[in-house]
């Protein structure tokens, strides 16, 4: 490696696997780690300041639900004593009472909330969480009366694609700064459900119009950040800015990846923190070290002008469907087999149907896929 | 219920503030002050870490440029467009309230 490593500047901490939710789009893997496997308040306090040391300014705690950890209180305020921007990622169910209160107490910086849908229905169902929608609702306004800063996330696929007018109004209506309109990467569940959660190729389109728009008419009251559908892209997404430039995340039982679907290239081994420093794991990891800067690159990456835009795109979806984590990202239409993402996409295979039917999910739970021993 | 909020524009009386999701912060290993944001981090250079410095919801828009043109022994209407261009751009992307 002769390109500089530089400092990582966000994590992203899955502090558990457990969820009161059961989203097939679910970007976890398929074999969740029990409770047993987390690590403890000390070890991820520990982890934290490494973090900072190393120039980490901001961490997004997610799950599973962050919010099962009990101790998430004491997480937030080492967080914040060192500085660190902190942002909560929660589906906002049963949050006890007084909760977001200690949160706003121990430092946090900014509430991302999820909703499944901007419709009552679509939220409980997809969830699979009779009256989840509800106490989401609910969530976001102690939030804003706790004086949070709010962001609205709307996971977008075939279920709520012709909800995104609706997501504008519920984020507007929610008081919220921010609204994240993301079409679902196919990852973890999400690739298990992915023919039953894929869109159409004309509501993808009409979704586009719908936020570019928006974008425009709602500048200065409330931003839109837009995370387009790979499948019906030309080009690919630098994903997480780069694999192992400058971001990172670690899993409930502190392994670090580069990337959520990181696990499902099987010649990579990952280092746990614990055993192994965080600087160590950052330097010296050969699973981070093997697709760092544009030297592991083959063509059509290797020579291509966009190699330090996308970096090749996404690893694990090179890995999914070219069956090579080495290959160009088949998002990107220089990709040999571009063509199969139109493929998988359904535009060729798939005859229509309405965005209704009632498609069979394998909801996320613990324990229905085995865990890796 | 839809809440009623309209884009604030930039005038000589508005005195703009960071909202409490955006800080500016020094950062010790790039040597850099860096402005945190729920998703995204700014290295802002050195005119417009001075303007950010100065949103303080205290000081207005006209005092802010006049205290910059004498700073920095400038054209106080170049300044003013400047400003005025720097902060009605942070507050359409609501990193700056006015």
């Amino acid at each position: 490696m002769s390109e500089p490593i530089l400092p990582p500047i966000g994590m992203l901490a899955e502090l558990t696997h457990r969820c009161p939710l059961q989203c097939p789009y679910c970007s976890n893997p398929l074999e969740l780690l029990k409770a047993n496997r987390e690590l403890d308040t000390q070890t991820w306090l520990d982890l934290f300041s490494q973090a900072a040391d190393l120039g980490v300014l901001q961490v997004h705690l997610s799950g599973g639900e962050p919010t099962l950890r009990r101790d998430l209180e004491q997480l937030i305020a080492g967080l914040s004593a060192r500085g660190v921007y902190t942002n909560l990622i929660t589906a906002g169910i049963n949050i006890a009472e007084r909760r977001i209160e200690a949160f706003v107490q121990a430092g946090l910086d900014h509430l991302q909330l999820s909703f499944q849908g901007a419709r009552q229905a679509t939220t409980d169902r997809m969830g699979n969480h009779s009256g989840s929608h509800e106490k989401k609702l609910e969530t976001a306004r102690r939030a804003r009366a706790a004086g949070l800063p709010l962001t609205i996330n709307a996971p977008i696929y075939r279920h709520n694609i012709e909800e995104v007018p609706e997501f504008i109004d519920l984020a507007l209506s929610l008081g919220a700064e921010r609204l994240e309109i993301a079409n679902v990467q196919y990852a973890g569940w999400a690739l298990a459900n992915r023919n039953a959660l894929m869109p159409e190729r004309a509501a993808v389109d009409r979704q586009m119009e719908i936020v570019a728009a928006a974008q425009e008419r709602l500048a200065g009251i409330i931003n839109i950040d837009f995370v387009p559908p790979d499948y019906f892209a030309v080009y690919p997404k630098p994903c997480m800015g780069g694999w192992a430039r400058d971001a990172f995340m670690v899993t409930p039982d502190g392994t670090v990846l580069p990337c959520h679907a990181a696990q499902t290239i099987p010649s990579l081994r990952f280092e746990r923190f614990g055993p192994n420093s965080l600087a160590e794991i950052w330097t010296d990891s050969a699973a981070l070290n093997a697709f760092r800067g544009t030297k592991w690159m083959q063509e059509p990456c290797r020579s291509c002008e966009r190699r330090e835009l996308d970096w090749g795109g996404c690893r694990c979806q090179a890995m999914t469907i070219a069956g090579d984590a080495a290959a160009t990202d088949p998002v990107c239409i220089k990709s040999p087999i571009h063509a199969r993402m139109a493929m998988l996409s359904g535009e060729t295979g798939r005859t229509a149907k309405p965005a209704s039917a009632d498609e069979a999910f394998i909801h996320r739970q613990i324990g229905i896929m085995t865990e890796r021993a | 219920m839809m809440a009623l909020r309209e884009r604030a524009l930039v005038s000589l009386q508005s005195v703009p503030s960071l909202p409490k999701h955006v800080r500016i912060q020094y950062d010790a290993v790039r040597q850099a002050f860096a402005v945190l944001s729920p998703e995204k981090i700014f290295w802002p250079n050195e005119i417009s870490l001075d303007i950010l410095r100065r949103c303080d919801g205290q000081s207005t828009v006209d005092h802010i440029i006049a205290d910059l043109a004498s700073d920095y022994e400038a054209d106080r209407k170049e300044v003013a467009a400047d400003v005025i261009a720097f902060l009605q751009e942070w507050s359409d992307k609501l990193l700056v309230r006015l």
